[in-house]
């Protein structure tokens, strides 16, 4: 049981639940995520872990209402609990001094490279980021990234905030201005994780991705995390989540996501009857 | 008064109904059925079959009671040596135990053993009696369990009775281990599970879920606030067999497929929220036991053909004899000495298509089996549109990888000391399949057992 203490609306859609959760919150490290249910007959889901408060005994959770289950988790209210409540899990994020890194987020990726960007700026790296979204309104976490940051752009699919255009369009241009960038660290969309991974090869730039494939345990125990790296199958849940972009099978990863299109279609039509939503 | 050379039959399900629903197949025996099974029981003074159960139960003690129709005492028996009962009587290999030893068996039919336990437990539970033995005086000393299966619940509850705290520590959000998220509900349903945690629990067991050891705490910090500490955190790592296609989506792993239906009652979709990909052909690779519960539950959700693909012959399977038969009863189709080399997907990477050779049966391995070779030339293909693998699971590298100073065997298994289920780590125990590999629940409940009475001694004598 972790009790929501604050609930915040950060976009359309976009919902960040700050919860009590001391034992997770001591262990939790940059790159890590939890699992959750939001009710007895509910499905497991992963989520990023946001950030951590170790004294006060917090976890930050961000995420996206896209499918039932967290559209469900959205509708909890500030004082409730939600019944389960798993982690940290994965592992961690690696951090050291690279030199200049490149943080990316994508998306509900931003608060998950969030506080990988910080970390990493902590131990004295030169930290350039960049947000990408769609829409000026779904851009988030821009003061919190502008804070751990050196550098910071903003780029939206139609141009109405910063730059116009996606996050390689505006690596793109930092790369070929000269600057030389140590690591990328990546955390969107599959597709924009793909599109900077194919983009920074050429440049041989190391890139970490994290995978959002899909889980149930966590632990290592079922293996529907599983993705290909460099040809070898891992369990994204306890090997990963975070990878080496350049050796990622894309493909497999999305064709995966895709499981159970059809049942989530079904499981979102009969929530929204039944709660009376559009 | 002559043996009846025959068990008294159980009623069960018939294939033809059982294979539309999730519900027990067996349906146990009425108090009447009950006492004639218990007649046949010799009664022996020096009782084999004492000798054949890994937690040493008073069989002749409790079937004696039963005979007399005293069930509640013949219950009090059964639970002085074992705390799940009504799990151990339906899913324990009784053939190779108790049953095995059994006199009468040396003529006839052994005694119905495991089906008079799971009537005194069933018995017991309709009744809605839950009696608690005596516990010993509080000692004050602390023990952490890791992982609420056969092997912590027992560990745990022996635990209790001599008057230890005891608290398990469970990284699913529900207790029992392989019992919920492995065997399924027709075969163990979960109700009955959640009963035998419930009289742990009563024992004074405290139970954590959603706790992961090795991630939320590491052993070595559970020994800062425990005096003791066992593993039993079973074989989770699911094994595949790498080869080409294996990650096309459609090919579970049996534990994914398992832990859906099971843990998850996928089955009753969209209620709950967990799907599962209902394949009109499925194929199960793999011959345990494990192997026949994927495939049974294949045809309960509807599948046209649930098939085993298996790379020896029937002889070789190790799964149970009963778990077979009941197999072919519902309808699996078996293609033994097959092995899947590739899979085919279609454009969506979703599996259509198996590849398969065919073996033969060589010289004896290491396992005294005789080893299964390819037939040269003998590709064929089959037509499937889920895929399970079943062919085996390894102990689960979280708490060996984050465990300082503790000895790990080559299969990844936690070495301990058969006799007491010490590791190499003072202070920590572990037992069940985490250190001998996947196998049984009545072994790991022996385990569990075995290492709680050395955990009592160490706690007492403080020596390692």
């Amino acid at each position: 049981m972790a009790k929501i203490l604050k609930k915040e609306s950060l976009a359309p859609n976009i919902k960040k639940f700050i919860v009590e959760a001391p034992e997770i919150a001591k262990k939790a490290q940059p790159g890590q995520f939890v699992i959750l249910r939001v009710d007895e007959k509910g499905e497991r889901i992963p989520l990023t872990i946001g950030d951590f408060d170790r004294k006060k005994g917090t976890l930050t959770i961000i995420f996206q209402e896209v499918g039932k289950s967290t559209i469900h988790l959205g509708m909890l209210k500030e004082g409730e609990e939600i019944p389960d409540l798993v982690g940290p899990l994965g592992k961690p994020s690696e951090i050291e001094k690279f030199g200049t890194v490149c943080c990316i987020g994508g998306g509900v990726g931003t608060p998950e490279v969030y506080p990988v960007a910080r970390a990493l700026k902590e131990v004295d790296n030169y930290v350039i980021s960049i947000i990408g979204a769609r829409t000026k309104e779904l851009v988030i976490m821009e003061k919190e990234m502008k804070e751990v940051s050196d550098e910071l752009y903003i780029t939206t699919d139609d141009g109405t905030y910063g730059m116009k255009g996606l996050v390689t369009d505006a690596l793109k241009k930092i790369l070929d201005s000269g600057k030389k960038i140590d690591r990328v660290i990546a955390v969107g969309p599959v597709i924009m994780m793909k599109a900077v991974s194919e983009l920074t090869k050429n440049y041989n730039i190391k890139t970490i991705v994290s995978l959002n494939a899909m889980m149930l345990d966590g632990t290592g125990m079922c293996g529907i995390c599983r993705v290909e790296i460099g040809g070898e199958t891992k369990f994204a849940c306890v090997d990963g989540p975070e990878f080496d972009g350049h050796l990622v099978n894309y493909n497999l990863l999305m064709a995966r996501l895709k499981t159970y299109l059809e049942e989530e279609k079904i499981s979102l039509k009969l929530f929204k009857e039944k709660m009376g939503i559009q | 008064m002559a043996i009846n050379p025959k068990k008294t039959p159980m009623r069960e399900q018939s294939p033809k109904e059982r294979i539309k629903n999730f519900d027990e197949v067996p349906l146990g025996y009425t108090p009447e059925e009950a006492m004639a099974e218990a007649k046949r029981c010799l009664q022996c003074k020096k009782p084999p079959c004492v000798k054949g159960c890994p937690v040493e139960i008073d069989i002749p003690g409790f079937i004696n009671k039963i005979k007399e129709g005293n069930f509640k005492e013949a219950i009090r028996i059964l639970k002085d040596k074992n705390s799940l009962p009504a799990i151990c009587g339906r899913v324990c290999p009784q053939e190779d135990q108790c049953e095995k030893e059994c006199v009468v068996g040396k003529k006839y039919e052994p005694v119905g053993i495991g089906r008079l336990e799971r009537f005194a437990a069933d018995w017991e539970a309709e009744q809605g009696l839950m009696e608690i033995p005596k516990i010993e005086k509080k000692t004050g000393k602390k023990v952490a369990v890791v992982g609420s299966g056969p092997a912590g619940l027992t560990c745990a509850s022996e635990l209790a009775k001599m008057g230890h705290q005891v608290v398990i520590f469970e990284a699913l959000h529900k207790p029992g281990g392989v019992l919920v998220y492995g065997i399924p509900e027709f075969r163990l349903p979960k109700k009955i599970v959640e009963r035998e945690v419930n009289y742990v629990k009563a024992l004074g067991v405290k139970i954590i879920c959603n706790f992961v050891v090795g991630k939320t705490k590491t052993v070595d910090e559970l020994l800062e606030e425990f005096d003791a500490v066992f593993i039993g955190t079973g074989a989770g790592l699911p094994w595949f067999m790498n080869i080409p296609g294996e990650n096309y989506t459609g090919i579970y792993s049996a534990n994914e497929y398992l832990i859906r239906v099971n843990l998850m009652k996928a089955y009753l979709f969209p209620e709950y929220d967990t799907p599962i990909v209902r394949g009109k052909n499925v194929a199960v690779i793999g011959g345990g036991n494990v192997a026949m519960d994927a495939a049974r539950t294949a045809l309960r959700l509807g599948a046209e053909k649930s098939m085993i693909i298996y790379r020896r012959s029937k002889a070789e399977m190790p799964a149970r004899i009963e778990e077979i038969e009941r197999a072919e009863e519902e309808g699996v189709i078996f293609h033994f000495l097959t092995l899947p080399v590739r899979y085919y997907a279609d454009e969506n990477g979703r599996v259509k298509e198996m590849e398969c050779i065919k073996m033969e049966l060589g010289e004896p391995d290491h396992t005294g089996r005789r080893k299964p070779v390819p037939v040269p030339n003998s590709n064929f293909k089959i037509p499937v549109d889920i895929v399970v693998v079943a062919i085996g699971q390894s102990p689960n590298p979280l708490i060996p990888q984050t465990t300082k100073d503790i000895e790990i065997g080559k299969h990844g298994n936690i070495i301990v000391d058969e006799k007491t289920g010490k590791t190499t780590k003072k202070g920590v125990f572990a037992g069940g399949d985490i250190a001998t590999g996947a196998a049984t629940v009545i072994l790991a409940m022996g385990a569990g057992k075995i290492a709680a009475r050395a955990i009592d001694g160490y706690l007492k004598s403080g020596i390692w």
